[in-house]
């Protein structure tokens, strides 16, 4: 795909979006759901007002909890998918604690870690972490050993195998499983921001518009969240495209 | 170049690949190794390579014990072991990339030797060019042929001006003529540039054409090195003489009942 048709795309989609939602407006013809030429200027300029602020509050808590699971999730990974010892005694473990819905901790979080916003980056820290751990432990193990001992031939020990192929190798696995986590990871910090603290768009959308019955004010919230997760995923994505070329390549190029 | 002296080899509990096994290789000779699977040709290669420890006896390399790989030493693998995120040249260049990053310590890059970054670039111009490569820099691995990808493997390796070239079937995962090709490229830069260098193949006109001298394992444990002498070696029309077919079944005979 070109760059004309890929950015064509999201304009279609925006204004089959705009489109759609008016349409469902009309036919509900309620409070709960204004139209979008009310909710949209309604944000534009909430977002330079208290939505803003919110709107910070949580991307600071999203950026700081998927570097804390990076950080610690990807040296792990890389770890278990080359050490054969490693992965034989932690997959077990792993494999029943990876689907457990971590949201469930909550609570315990709160208890041990105390209400501050270190709990909630940490709840996402820990989805991502497990997602990071075992796309990259995948990839790593997965390296063919020709691989390296051929890179080993050339001279590299474990600090040059480290930058040259470990490195570059879990890199792509790092920004895939964060494209396709980063959407839990915001539902969650939705769920965690509706209560213990006064920032967020969480307690925006829950205790600041929707209790207080402001639907319109409700809905810039919810845009706010949906452009954090889209722009977000848009940024991986980018961010995947400039570093790993390789992965998208065109057929006969 | 090559001394192996009374080595003796097995993987873990395994009944040993080798056993008081000699061999020796002068400098500047072209040699082949050849055998049926499960000979011992790979793990003689990888022992010469300082990929794997002889349990008993032990390896010189250039009046060196081998204990670890010599960066002097260049090997070109039957999966070309090429980077998949990095381009062609970037491929060509990791070794360079991987001696600056260590420095001339002596372990992982050559101690006299300190490259300056242009004539680095022009190595690797030289050896894009000499390997037909040229036109293919930008492009990376997935985007190649089997044949172009082996090319950049050889690449790679020439590149760092090793002394002795060690190559594991690097052309069996070919078609014939792409294999062909290659043979007689690999020919023709052993006559441009001197160096010791042992092919591992399990394919006797491979073995025949490429290698000056042949050297024939057998099913474990080898304990006598049975060489083959073929000084015609590496000729351009030797394929199609009637010497090249005495060869081979030279070969073949010494095989014995093993293929």
């Amino acid at each position: 795909m070109t760059q004309r048709s890929r950015i064509l795309n999201v304009v279609i989609g925006i204004v089959m979006f705009l489109v759609f939602w008016q349409v469902l407006a009309w036919i509900v013809n309620r409070p709960i759901l204004p139209p979008p030429w009310v909710v949209l200027p309604m944000f534009v300029t909430s977002l330079r007002g208290e939505l803003g602020l919110h709107l910070l509050a949580s991307t600071a808590r999203v950026l700081a909890a998927i570097s804390l699971a990076v950080i610690t999730a990807a040296p792990v990974g890389l770890g278990l998918g080359q050490v054969r010892a490693l992965d034989r005694v932690f997959r077990p473990l792993i494999a029943i604690v990876y689907p457990i819905p971590k949201i469930v901790l909550l609570p315990v979080i709160y208890v041990l870690l105390g209400i501050t916003d270190i709990s909630k980056v940490f709840l996402i820290a820990l989805i991502l972490f497990f997602q990071i751990l075992v796309v990259v432990r995948d990839e790593a193990a997965n390296l063919h050993p020709e691989l390296i001992t051929s890179v080993r031939s050339l001279g590299a020990g474990r600090r040059a195998l480290f930058s040259y192929v470990y490195l570059p190798a879990s890199l792509p696995a790092i920004l895939t499983a964060l494209r396709v986590s980063v959407g839990t990871a915001i539902a969650v910090l939705f769920i965690a921001e509706q209560s213990l603290t006064r920032f967020g768009l969480g307690y925006y959308i829950v205790v600041r518009t929707y209790q207080v019955l402001r639907y319109p004010e409700m809905y810039t919230g919810i845009l706010a969240m949906s452009l954090l997760g889209l722009l977000l995923y848009g940024v991986l994505e980018l961010l995947q495209r400039r570093l790993n070329p390789h992965l998208y390549l065109e057929e006969g190029a | 170049m090559i001394r192996v002296r009374d080595l003796t080899f097995c993987y873990d509990s395994h009944a040993p690949i080798f056993e008081a096994f000699n061999w020796e290789a002068a400098k500047d000779e072209a040699w082949a190794i050849i055998g049926p699977s499960g000979c011992g040709k790979t793990t003689l290669l990888y022992l010469l390579a300082g990929l794997r420890r002889a349990r008993e006896g032990h390896i010189m390399v250039a009046g060196q014990p081998i204990t670890r790989p010599r960066p002097e030493t260049g090997l070109i693998l039957q999966d070309h072991g090429l980077l998949p995120w990095a381009t062609v040249e970037e491929n060509v260049r990791l070794g360079l990339d991987i001696r600056r990053f260590y420095g001339p310590d002596g372990r992982h890059a050559p101690r006299e030797r300190r490259v300056k970054r242009p004539e680095e670039k022009a190595g690797v111009s030289h050896w894009l060019d000499r390997l037909g490569l040229s036109t293919l820099r930008d492009k990376y691995p997935a985007q190649l042929s089997g044949g172009q990808r082996q090319r950049v493997a050889i690449a790679r390796t020439l590149v760092l001006g090793p002394d002795l070239l060690l190559m594991d079937e690097p052309f069996s995962a070919l078609d014939a003529p792409t294999r062909e090709d290659l043979q007689n490229l690999t020919a023709q830069l052993r006559q441009e540039a001197l160096l010791t260098s042992v092919i591992v193949t399990h394919n006797i006109e491979e073995a025949v054409f490429l290698g000056e001298h042949i050297l024939v394992l057998t099913k474990p444990p080898n304990r006598e090195a049975a060489v083959i002498h073929n000084p015609a070696a590496r000729q351009p029309d030797f394929r199609a003489s009637e010497l090249f077919g005495e060869q081979s079944s030279k070969v073949r005979e010494v095989l014995g009942g093993f293929v």
